[in-house]
């Protein structure tokens, strides 16, 4: 049995590329580390679907090809891919709208989460009664809040 | 009858592209989106009697079927046995409550101004998405059912795009991306070792994999599954990104995606490699998943994330029966999902109404909720027992299944689990009553910031971001609940209640459910036709 290893070596440095970036905070970054890894699975598909061959419609040969090619992992390969650009852009339009809101491309903590994380002992076990924890509420002054609402367009 | 298998994904589909035609006509969208909802539940509930009486049935989309004898079908193939009839039972009871319950928050929220309404459609999109993964016969068409309720998820959690579900979108889509492409490794890595995607097929095709690459293709599945269900330590992305949505959407994630994710590893687990070779795995992780999350729940102010800490945690439960291989553990496991679901989706549209009626949904505020509104106590109080697993609730039921099927195993781990379980159900008790002393006991002026209201509740989609505090006196009035948002939650509670009343008939239900979940011929039989 062959194997083809150099679509595979390919693919593995894609993914690790890919997880290299997703690890990053800033978002276009994570965009394409998602798209890396997302291109490195499509291959890895076309890579199980076996060697190359005729192709899978009655009748039609491609030179010397002996076996006929696999039809369904291409069509797997297809509808990744869809997927993947639709969930893209879905990505992009984030990307964009979180710009506008904070004017940052990282992406931030959860305000909450980190309240609670910095609670100490003593709020702790009073966590019901303490008076003295103030929460921090977010400075949410942001320029442009209303004006990519739909409806809302040139508000200012 | 197997005409039917198909509509629970195509009614909501043809809804959604009704819904989105009907886009400016707001009376006949609510219309078309309760009717489609409706009808898949009867739709669903005639698959439940169907499958009940005459066992697993599969539809091969376009008649595709099995090319020869023992080779599985190429096609899209829909299988619905009795624990998918269950599984769609339930969610549509909850999506058709959930959508009552989000047309009700919408009128009074006064949505008429939003130009495009694009909630309905998405919704049922995401209903599709959830029935296409339950009837899925194959890996592949899973995948593509998970896709379609994660693209529909990704929409209705950012609905209104505000700073904050911005943020908590971009991590919730990174994450669940992540898992989605792990998945596709899974599935690229088993069809490479056996040539095959299709479930009934594998179910015969795997034990002839070597042991090794068997084990490594079931872990790769079940990280990916486990980031759905949130299993620990695949779990800390939930309770990030579910609070921030607006009360209907958190209750319908709360209550469905992740037991997608666990109807995916009961599948895995006991049709694809059902050798139990991965038990151990799965019952250290179903105890850490009980312990970290209730411990995270204790620690939480903000109800929703309370909530969303105890939905991990008791996916914990469900993980451990699944785990245990046996009959008892298995129908424990299926009980215990229907049971969460209904109980975990009512007690977020609970909160819902608690914010509405209150003006805040963090126990630092509230206070005094019992003498305000009883109504709203009673409809709280009734789930969280139930949650807690007070007899004689559900969740009592579905624990006292999981807890002896545990002592029938009788391993030192098996033990363990139970231990676990029973520690998990009293903190759990613990932290729904917390939340009762606190939000429905103590008089408001006892709260620390009781003084203090948000200016508006968390609304389906235009959301203020600017979220100045108000007094709370100075809090404009709120009135009486909405009927429409009232009157579904407490049909979900009655849903929950019936799960009692009618504990013997769906407690046989289960077990023969789980008797042929483990009985993985019975499936392939029903795919590849009989052997014989």
């Amino acid at each position: 049995m062959t194997v083809y290893l150099i679509p595979l070596l390919i693919a593995g440095g894609l993914i690790s590329c890919g997880v290299y970036l997703l690890l990053s905070r800033n978002l276009t970054r994570m965009l394409l580390g998602l798209l890396l890894v997302s291109n490195a699975v499509s291959l890895l598909l076309l890579t199980i679907g076996g060697p190359s061959g005729n192709p899978p419609v009655r009748g039609r040969t491609s030179g010397q090809e002996a076996a006929t090619a696999d039809p369904l992992a291409q069509a797997l390969i297809l509808t990744a891919i869809v997927i993947t650009m639709g969930v893209a852009s879905f990505v992009l339009a984030l990307i964009y709208r979180s710009y506008r809101l904070t004017t940052e491309e990282d992406v931030t903590n959860d305000p909450e989460d980190t309240r609670v994380a910095e609670l100490s002992d003593a709020e702790a076990t009073w966590i019901d009664d303490d008076r003295g924890g103030t929460i921090a509420h977010p400075d949410t002054e942001a320029p442009d809040e209303l004006d990519a609402l739909p409806g809302s367009e040139g508000s200012r | 009858m197997n005409v039917l298998m198909p509509l629970p994904v195509l009614i909501p589909l043809a809804g959604a592209a009704l819904t989105l035609f009907a886009g400016r006509r707001r009376r006949l969208q609510r219309a078309v989106a309760l009717v489609s909802l409706a009808g898949v539940l009867a739709v669903s509930v005639a698959l439940l009697v169907h499958t009940d009486r005459r066992g697993t049935q599969a539809l091969h989309i376009g008649g595709w079927g099995p090319t020869e004898a023992g080779l599985g079908p190429l096609g899209i193939t829909l299988v619905v046995d009795r624990l998918a009839a269950l599984m769609l039972v339930v969610s549509a009871i909850v999506l058709l409550a959930v959508v009552f319950y989000a047309i009700g928050q919408g009128i009074r929220d006064g949505d008429e101004r939003q130009p495009v309404s694009i909630f309905l459609p998405t919704y049922l999109v995401l209903s599709a998405g959830v029935c296409i993964a339950f009837l899925a016969g194959d890996l592949f068409n899973l995948f593509v059912g998970f896709e379609v309720l994660l693209a529909a998820s990704f929409v209705l959690l950012t609905l209104g795009a505000t700073k904050d579900r911005v943020r908590a979108g971009i991590s919730y889509v990174m994450v669940s991306m992540v898992s989605s492409v792990i998945f596709l490794i899974g599935l690229s890595l088993i069809y490479a070792a056996t040539g095959t995607l299709n479930m009934a097929e594998l179910s015969v095709r795997l034990p002839e994999v070597p042991t090794g690459t068997r084990g490594a293709l079931f872990a790769v599945l079940l990280v990916a599954f486990g980031i759905k269900a949130a299993v620990f330590p695949l779990s800390s992305w939930l309770p990030d990104s579910y609070p921030t949505a607006s009360a209907p959407v958190t209750a319908v994630f709360a209550g469905l995606l992740t037991k997608v994710g666990v109807y995916a590893i009961i599948r895995a687990h006991s049709l694809l490699f059902s050798d139990g070779g991965m038990d151990s795995v799965l019952l250290v992780a179903a105890l850490l998943t009980m312990l970290v999350g209730i411990l995270g729940a204790i620690a939480q102010n903000d109800i929703k994330r309370l909530l969303s800490f105890t939905l991990v945690s008791h996916i914990g439960y469900m993980v451990f029966g699944i785990a245990l291989s046996s009959s008892l553990g298995m129908s424990g496991a299926i009980y215990y999902v229907a049971h969460h679901i209904v109980v975990q989706t009512t007690l977020f549209l609970v909160v819902g109404l608690i914010e509405r009626q209150a003006g805040a949904s963090t126990l630092r505020r509230l206070g005094g909720l019992a003498a305000a509104s009883p109504l709203l106590a009673f409809a709280f109080f009734v789930p969280a027992l139930n949650l807690g697993g007070i007899p004689p609730f559900s969740g009592f039921i579905g624990k006292v299944a999981l807890l002896e099927a545990g002592t029938e195993d009788g391993s030192v781990l098996a033990w363990l689990l139970v231990g676990g379980s029973v520690l998990t159900s009293l903190l759990t008790l613990y932290v729904v009553m917390r939340v009762w002393s606190n939000a429905f006991w103590r008089a408001r002026a006892d709260a620390p910031e009781g003084d203090l209201a948000d200016v508006a509740p968390s609304a389906l989609i235009d959301q203020s971001d600017d979220a100045d505090d108000i007094s709370f006196s100075d809090r404009g009035d709120v009135g009486r609940m909405p009927p429409g948002m009232l009157v579904p939650t407490m049909a979900l509670a009655a849903v929950g209640l019936a799960l009692t009343v009618a504990a013997g008939p769906i407690f046989g239900y289960c077990d023969r459910a789980a008797d042929e979940v483990l009985d993985p011929g019975r499936y392939v039989a029903a795919v590849l036709g009989d052997p014989a």
